[in-house]
């Protein structure tokens, strides 16, 4: 995250903030500190991301290999939309796994969906090269793009942080983890 | 001259006993030429009269049942005796008369049609209903449309007569009766043209259509469902299933045998005449194309609406439309345009091409100083939108709007920024890249409306205009249908290459503006 906003600052918002609400999940799965950021655009299609907050992308970690086979069976790269009605699109509720990143440090972790809905797409170019999920996790690092259905778009994003709940539940941890014992 | 032969006499005998009228006999004969149809009604009966009085030994000797006939030749031509001949056919029905709203007995056949619904009387009914319309036309064309047993009552007398010509060992085709349609409009037409004084056209795109209906629709069609259940299935937006296609089909599969023992041939005398159920007017679409300017970053192309709440308070169409449709006084219009820009674009240089139909105007006619005018009140309207080469097209030239949609190519003009600095030298190489190919994903802000796809287009030339440490312009000729904002941006690495990795920077797009849209449709007007 830091990386991105680094150098001058633009005329205007950023990309993502000029079309994306920010949402997020701490502590995913009951995992500490493994927290993931949903950006909906204003067309209802959520970007599945990293948090900055996440451990894979705090200094230090490298990352071996990500997979997209969830399981024996099921690959979210088998993933195939026709149409203008996305036929054939694997459902994910908001625990499904996407995918699973494998850190040099034999650390593992698995990155779920947070949001209902279907699968549109993967992001291929992190598998190639899985250094762009650490230097740009909120856009070309993207883990997946799913679509809601019309009629959750807004309750899809109930049970998920603001932005300012989201910076509040890190400030916290910091300052537990800062606080003399 | 009279034009019926000996050979049509028994034929003629037989229809007018059972009550059908002058103008039906002369299409069972074949009659083919116009002059008789258009006589006055009177005078057709008279003459029809006189024609099967004299020798009319003979023929009744052919007939059955004669002295019924000769009742009824007089009371045709009598009104006291009509009641009884009604009451006669009435009372056996329901028990009851009712009253007939027309002097003439009502024909057997055509209902009326060929009666006094050709008649000068009603045309002019009409007339004066198209006129009170207030369309401009200089022809038309005349569409109407029959209550659907006529077909049933004309295959019954056709039954009949093939089986009375049979007699004579003559045969008779269905194609050698004149089709009522036929005989109505040549009747009608010179009356409509004499009355409106605009010739009749079967192109013209000004239609007047009359539509005709009858009380016993239901009670004449009704064994047709019994027999050929298929034919009926109800419909969500029929009010009968007793339409005319479905009755037509049903005629085509029905027997002979079961006709003749379901349905009196020659049908019985109806009750009623028809009646006038829609008399409307309507004029073909008109076409207005023209190339529009878009200089506000603020305006959509059309109406910007989602979940029934207006975004935008106007849009480019209607900017446009809304001038045609008070000149043209139409009911409505469809804009259609050369591909379309986000609200933030602008459109500059000579402008997009675009076309408008508008739908039922009631003006068509303008000359070039009218449309010129039009123009200018568009243009002093709003400083949002300006349009040019205003003019009347033809559907068919449409098509030069929408095809070769693929391979126009567009020339835009990009503002863009880059997180890092860059010199002028950074971003020089963008001038000697030509055909460059990208491959574009849908982008995310579409794809919730538009298929998942991966799509293969050309930049043909890139022209760099350095203005500072983060800033440049970008001046692009691509091929239709490329993304722009995604080429420049990346779209979260899903168009590749974009400009964002050939400079391996973070780009973004600040302002765009199309600076041409190279289609050559509509001409351009010297103003």
């Amino acid at each position: 995250m830091a990386t991105e906003s680094a150098a001058a600052a633009p005329s205007i918002p950023s990309l993502v903030d000029r079309y994306f609400t920010r949402w997020y999940k701490a502590d995913v799965k009951g995992k500490p500190c493994e927290d993931h950021c949903v950006l909906q655009h204003s067309n209802r299609i959520c970007v599945i991301t990293l948090a900055g907050s996440h451990p894979v992308l705090q200094s230090g970690k490298t990352i071996e290999s990500i997979s997209y086979q969830i399981s024996t069976n099921c690959s979210r790269l088998q993933n195939k939309v026709s149409g203008k009605f996305k036929r054939g699109a694997q459902f994910l509720t908001e625990l499904a796994p996407l995918c699973k990143i494998h850190c040099a440090d034999g650390e593992e972790y698995t990155v779920s969906s947070c949001v209902r809905g279907r699968l549109m797409e993967v992001n291929e170019n992190i598998l190639r090269k899985p250094s762009i999920l650490q230097e740009k996790p909120s856009t070309e690092g993207y883990i997946a793009v799913v679509l809601p259905k019309f009629e959750e778009s807004k309750s899809i994003t109930e049970g998920l942080l603001t932005q300012e709940q989201y910076e509040e539940v890190v400030g916290k941890r910091i300052r537990a983890s800062t606080a003399p014992s | 001259m009279f034009p019926l032969t000996e050979e049509n006499k028994s034929v003629a005998w037989l229809l007018l006993s059972t009550g059908t009228c002058p103008r039906c006999i002369f299409r069972f004969c074949g009659v083919d030429f116009h002059t008789p149809y258009k006589l006055p009604y009177k005078d057709l009966l008279n003459e029809l009269q006189k024609f099967l009085e004299t020798e009319t030994d003979t023929v009744i000797l052919e007939v059955p049942n004669p002295p019924l006939k000769k009742i009824r030749l007089q009371e045709s031509d009598d009104e006291t005796a009509d009641l009884s001949q009604n009451g006669e056919g009435r009372l056996s029905a329901d028990g009851s008369i009712a009253p007939r709203p027309s002097r003439l007995n009502v024909c057997n056949i055509c209902l009326g049609i060929l009666q006094e619904f050709c008649e000068k009387d009603f045309i002019k009914k009409v007339c004066q209903k198209v006129e009170a319309s207030g369309f401009e036309f200089t022809n038309l064309v005349l569409s109407v449309s029959f209550p659907p047993q006529l077909s049933v009552r004309e295959h019954a007398a056709w039954l009949r007569v093939k089986q009375e010509r049979g007699k004579q060992s003559l045969s008779l085709g269905r194609n050698d009766i004149i089709q009522l349609k036929e005989a109505y409009k040549w009747i009608t037409h010179p009356l409509f043209s004499e009355e409106l004084g605009v010739p009749i056209d079967g192109k013209s795109l000004f239609e007047v259509s009359v539509v005709f209906a009858h009380p016993e629709t239901v009670e004449d069609c009704h064994f047709l469902g019994t027999i050929c259940p298929d034919c009926f299935k109800p419909a969500k937006n029929k009010q009968s299933v007793f339409t005319r296609m479905a009755v037509m089909k049903a005629l085509s599969q029905i027997k002979e045998e079961d006709f003749l023992k379901w349905f009196p041939c020659p049908p019985n005398p109806p009750k009623a005449v028809c009646s006038v159920l829609e008399m409307e007017c309507a004029h073909g679409a008109v076409f207005v194309a023209g190339r529009y300017n878009k200089y506000s970053r603020n305006l959509p192309q059309t109406p910007w609406i989602i979940d029934g709440e207006r975004k935008l308070e106007s849009s480019v169409e209607e900017l446009i439309s809304d001038h045609l449709l008070a000149v043209f006084k139409a009911e409505s219009f469809n804009f259609s345009s050369s591909g379309r820009e986000d609200v933030d674009v602008r459109t500059l240089g000579t402008g997009r091409p675009f076309a408008i139909e508008l739908v039922n105007p009631h003006r068509v006619h303008f000359t070039s100083q009218e449309i010129q005018e039009l123009q200018q009140k568009i243009n002093k309207s709003s400083d949002k939108i300006q349009v040019r080469d205003l003019q009347l097209v033809t559907r068919e030239a449409l098509g030069h709007m929408k095809a070769g949609e693929e391979e126009k190519t567009k020339t835009y003009s990009a503002l863009i920024w880059t997180n890092k600095a860059i010199q002028e030298k950074d971003i020089e190489f963008l001038n000697d890249i030509k055909d460059l190919k990208i491959e574009q994903k849908t982008p995310l802000r579409v794809l919730h409306r538009r298929p998942l796809a991966v799509r293969t287009r050309l930049i043909h030339t890139m022209e760099t205009h350095y203005l500072d440490q983060h800033h440049f312009r970008l001046r692009l000729k691509t091929q239709a249908g490329t993304y722009i904002k995604e080429l420049v941006h990346g779209d979260f690495g899903r168009t590749q290459p974009n400009i964002g990795s050939l400079l391996s920077v973070t780009a973004d797009i600040l302002e765009l503006d199309v600076e041409s849209v190279d289609v050559d449709w509509p001409p351009a007007l010297d103003d």
